[in-house]
């Protein structure tokens, strides 16, 4: 009894492991296989269309290039809702966050555009990151002051972000030329190529994917191996426990979520500097983003809300947002049909961590000697 | 047909992986009292669902009267004359005492109730075993002890004739102890078996017949209680000899370290919990502090700790003042919590031992280095905690809420202590907890008052607050009733913590 036998090798902190991956994978297949009877119900041949689908994902250099930058955004927010999770907070306003981040970035550019690419680069990234963390820090602010539930304020901050860039986009914001012309479109003047973000190889791949999984891995040092990131976690498990120890818990719980909206942030200003070199809208909520603040949930789920995990995760749903769009051109199915596949991966996804977290609970009455099942799932209505 | 023996032979039962009872023989027979003794997690529960069919046995038999019984369901126990009074009592709070008692019963009337009827009997029950309760009293009205009873009059009601009790004491005033203890007689006098399930040993010494004590489910012993001691119990329960009674060296006191004038705080309901309460503990002292559950201890203790707003006085520790000041702040001022919410404010459960075990320490040098944790540093700490303060667990990386009370505890305690405070604050530091760790947890306290620690020991177990303290405060409705010796008579304290200030309970030196 008293010979406890301490195994004290290893010198870190279990990072909330996401090493079932075998499940996330499986979910997904059986996502693929109910979206192929779907497919067969619109009268299209499913194994044509996934073949498309991959075709459009990988079957070139470009198209590969594609896939990886529809991953960025996912990536970024996924990165930041992991922080939001951790910390205890349910984040739904990547969207709001993206735009105010794009918005932020954009104004920096076109008030500094004699900066040289160098310096204006930078600058106009830190600016989306203050832009997000600032959208995300409100609904912080709001629960640690008023109790109101983060989950409904992110969501009406999402709104507001969008009727705000509109407001600009039709206003102060656009593109004098189009002003001249009384055109009168609703996006900026293009941004001059020194803001572009340097392209890695000949393709559409910009410099943000190595930004992307940077972030992943800082976020992953941040919330195991320091202090903060130990206390965003302590205040995600249990708050009572982190007042008891000292932590400031209101302060943590803002910071958690203003982390979590500056990611996304960054995601919008990768966006209109990597990608489309201008902000815009087409008037709709999701039409700059793409929903790229909600499927960035999406990947975090699907990425055992692990920062590390969620690198692949949001691979894997670039790939499929690029391949449904040439689903279109091979099987003639309507792209939106990719919506219904995210829908259902999400489905799985979370049904089979609920399963996994279950059986895991089995296993620790057996063993005795328990494991933690993996993170649970917040269960967000997402409806991307 | 009343129940005149009930055997349990070689019941095994295994979880997936736990085998919580191994080949356990059990009896008890009409007019006596078996007390079935264990620390927590040795089966004794466990054995009880199965003779009340909540659980099936893997292995085994249970016989009736000499005949084999299958029961099914607690119903089919409760048909064959098995009663269970549980723990959580198990009483519908808007209904009165008759219709709790009616509660699931066909009546007599057919569609119409029959509450009469049942009042009628609930009388002559009443009468008949001292189970004095108001019938047509709501039972949310009625206090712990009334509860008790009512739980009792519904298993006779429904002709138990052996009535198993878990643990029924631990929500009881001595007071009311007493009272059920009486209870237990008269209704052993008219020939009910019962079976006393408990892990405390004076209890048991005094109202049992018979005593089988269980360890990792087996039976390790069966006595006459007539035959035995308290001390030999404990060996049987534990594996080995146990101090319960500490020899301290007299009482080294130095300065005042925390002195409390005219506190007010509210509970959860904001409702005054504690109401112009003062008090000093020294240096090198116990000043334990003794009361019935829910009178304004635990929020006395949080609100020193700074978890909890004080509405009214100053709280000095060192003569600093730290009334209202964050928990951070008043542990900066050399304050040490034992919480006594263990699982929810000591631990984070989902942590992991060495996560647990820097949780207020891990922002600083040398376990972090500018906010960056230095791994090699942590471990080194946190296995030195572990091991001395005897912490079993099988790694640091395991997560805490897999560990056992006791362990938890000792981790807890190895966090507090660590930082050499002035003031340690233990509330109810071993509920919950087996003899062996509580052995530990005690002996660590008497440390620190010769340490010259002052120690507020917040404990509703009474023997632990005589053991320990140097002077014993009992709290009634938020306040002192008074400051007695810990050699005052048991009695005494029980009346003082039902808030009756006993005219001749000896003030003694204090």
């Amino acid at each position: 009894m008293k010979n406890t036998a301490l195994d004290t090798k290893r010198g870190r902190f279990d990072p909330g492991r996401f090493n079932y991956i075998l499940v996330p994978l499986a979910a997904g297949a059986a996502a693929l296989f109910v979206g192929g009877l779907v497919l067969l119900a619109l009268g299209a041949n499913p194994i044509e269309a996934y073949i498309g689908m991959a075709q459009g994902a990988f079957g070139s250099p470009n198209a590969i290039a594609d896939s990886l930058v529809k991953a960025v955004p996912l990536l970024l927010v996924g990165v930041g809702i992991c922080i939001a999770y951790r910390g205890g907070m349910i984040n739904i306003g990547g969207e709001g966050q993206i735009v105010m981040g794009a918005l932020a970035t954009t104004a920096v550019v076109l008030a500094f555009p004699f900066l040289p690419g160098l310096v204006l680069i930078p600058l106009a990234l830190v600016a989306g990151l203050v832009g997000g963390g600032f959208w995300g820090g409100i609904a912080g602010f709001l629960k640690a002051r008023f109790k109101v539930n983060e989950v409904l304020s992110t969501v009406m901050l999402n709104a507001i972000a969008v009727q705000f860039m509109t407001f600009l986009l039709n206003g102060a914001l656009m593109d004098p030329s189009s002003v001249d012309n009384t055109i009168r479109i609703p996006q900026t003047l293009r941004f001059p190529p020194w803001a572009d973000l340097p392209r890695l190889v000949p393709t559409r791949l910009h410099f943000g994917v190595l930004l992307a999984i940077f972030a992943a891995v800082v976020v992953y040092f941040l919330l195991w191996r320091t202090s903060v990131g130990y206390r965003i976690r302590a205040v995600g498990f249990n708050m009572v426990a982190s007042k008891y120890a000292g932590i400031p818990v209101n302060r943590y719980q803002i910071l958690a979520i203003t982390l979590s909206g500056a990611l996304a942030g960054m995601a919008g200003a990768v966006e209109v500097l990597g990608v489309s070199h201008r902000l815009f809208t087409d008037g709709s909520a999701t039409g700059f983003t793409g929903s790229a603040g909600f499927n960035g949930i999406v990947a975090a789920l699907f990425g055992g809300l692990h920062p590390l995990g969620v690198i692949p995760a949001s691979f894997l749903f670039g790939a499929l947002l690029t391949g449904a769009n040439s689903l279109q051109r091979t099987v003639q199915v309507p792209g939106a049909f990719v919506t219904t596949l995210d829908g259902l991966v999400v489905i799985f996804v979370v049904a089979s961590q609920i399963w996994a977290k279950r059986r895991a609970t089995q296993r620790v009455l057996a063993e005795t000697t328990p494991r933690p099942a993996t993170p649970t799932a917040v269960t967000p209505d997402v409806t991307p | 047909m009343p129940i005149e023996t009930v055997e349990l032979r070689n019941v095994s039962k295994r979880f997936p992986g736990v085998l919580a009872n191994d080949q356990v023989n059990f009896d008890v027979h009409a007019g006596e009292i078996h007390a079935l003794l264990g620390e927590n997690g040795a089966g004794k529960s466990t054995l009880m669902k199965i003779l009340y069919a909540m659980y099936r046995p893997t292995e085994g038999e249970i016989f009736i009267n000499g005949k084999l019984a299958e029961l099914r369901s607690p119903a089919d126990a409760l048909a064959n004359g098995i009663g269970m009074i549980h723990q959580h009592f198990q009483l519908v709070p808007g209904f009165t005492v008759v219709e709790n008692v009616a509660l699931g019963l066909k009546s007599s009337r057919g569609p119409l109730t029959d509450l009469d009827v049942v009042t009628k009997r609930v009388q002559e029950l009443a009468t008949q075993y001292g189970l004095s309760v108001e019938p047509n009293a709501l039972v949310w009205q009625l206090a712990v002890g009334q509860q008790q009873r009512v739980e009792i009059i519904k298993a006779l009601y429904r002709d138990a004739s052996l009535l198993i009790l878990d643990e029924p004491t631990a929500v009881l005033t001595p007071q009311e102890v007493k009272e059920f203890f009486d209870i237990l007689r008269r209704l052993r006098d008219a020939g009910n078996a019962l079976i006393f399930i408990s892990h405390k040993l004076y209890e048991v010494m005094a109202i049992s017949d018979r005593v089988t004590v269980l360890r990792d489910g087996r039976v390790v012993g069966r006595v006459k209680t007539a035959d035995t001691n308290q001390k030999e119990l404990a060996r049987m329960m534990v594996g080995r000899d146990v101090i319960t009674r500490w020899d301290k060296p007299p009482a080294q006191q130095g300065p005042v370290v925390l002195k409390i004038e005219h506190l007010s705080a509210a509970n959860d309901k904001g409702i005054t919990a504690v109401r112009d309460f003062s008090l000093e503990v020294r240096a090198g002292e116990i000043l334990g502090i003794a009361g019935v559950s829910g009178n304004g201890q635990r929020e006395l203790a949080e609100a020193i700790a700074g978890m909890r707003r004080a509405t009214a006085g100053t709280i000095w520790v060192d003569n600093q003042n730290v009334t209202n000041q964050s928990p951070a702040q008043v542990s900066a001022s050399g304050v040490a919590f034992v919480p006594e919410e263990r699982m929810t404010m000591g631990v984070v459960r989902e942590f992991t031992v060495a996560e647990n075990a820097i949780l207020e320490t891990h922002a600083y040098p040398p376990l972090a280095n500018r906010g960056v944790f230095d791994f090699g540093q942590i471990n080194d700490h946190c296995t030195r905690l572990v091991r001395e303060y005897d912490v079993k667990t099988p790694s640091l990386d395991t997560p805490v809420k897999s560990l056992s009370g006791g362990n938890i505890q000792k981790l807890i305690l190895a966090r507090e202590l660590d930082r050499a405070p002035r003031l340690l604050l233990a509330a109810q530091p071993t509920r919950g907890v087996d003899i062996g760790a509580t052995e530990y947890i005690h002996k660590r306290l008497i440390e620190q008052r010769a340490n010259g620690t002052a120690v507020l020991l917040i404990s509703e177990d009474l023997e632990e607050v005589r053991a320990l303290s140097d002077r014993i405060a009992v709290m009634y409705e938020g306040q002192i009733v008074g400051i007695v010796s810990p050699d005052s008579k048991m009695e005494d304290l029980g009346l003082m913590m039902a808030g009756i200030k006993g005219n001749d309970a000896n003030p003694s030196t204090c």
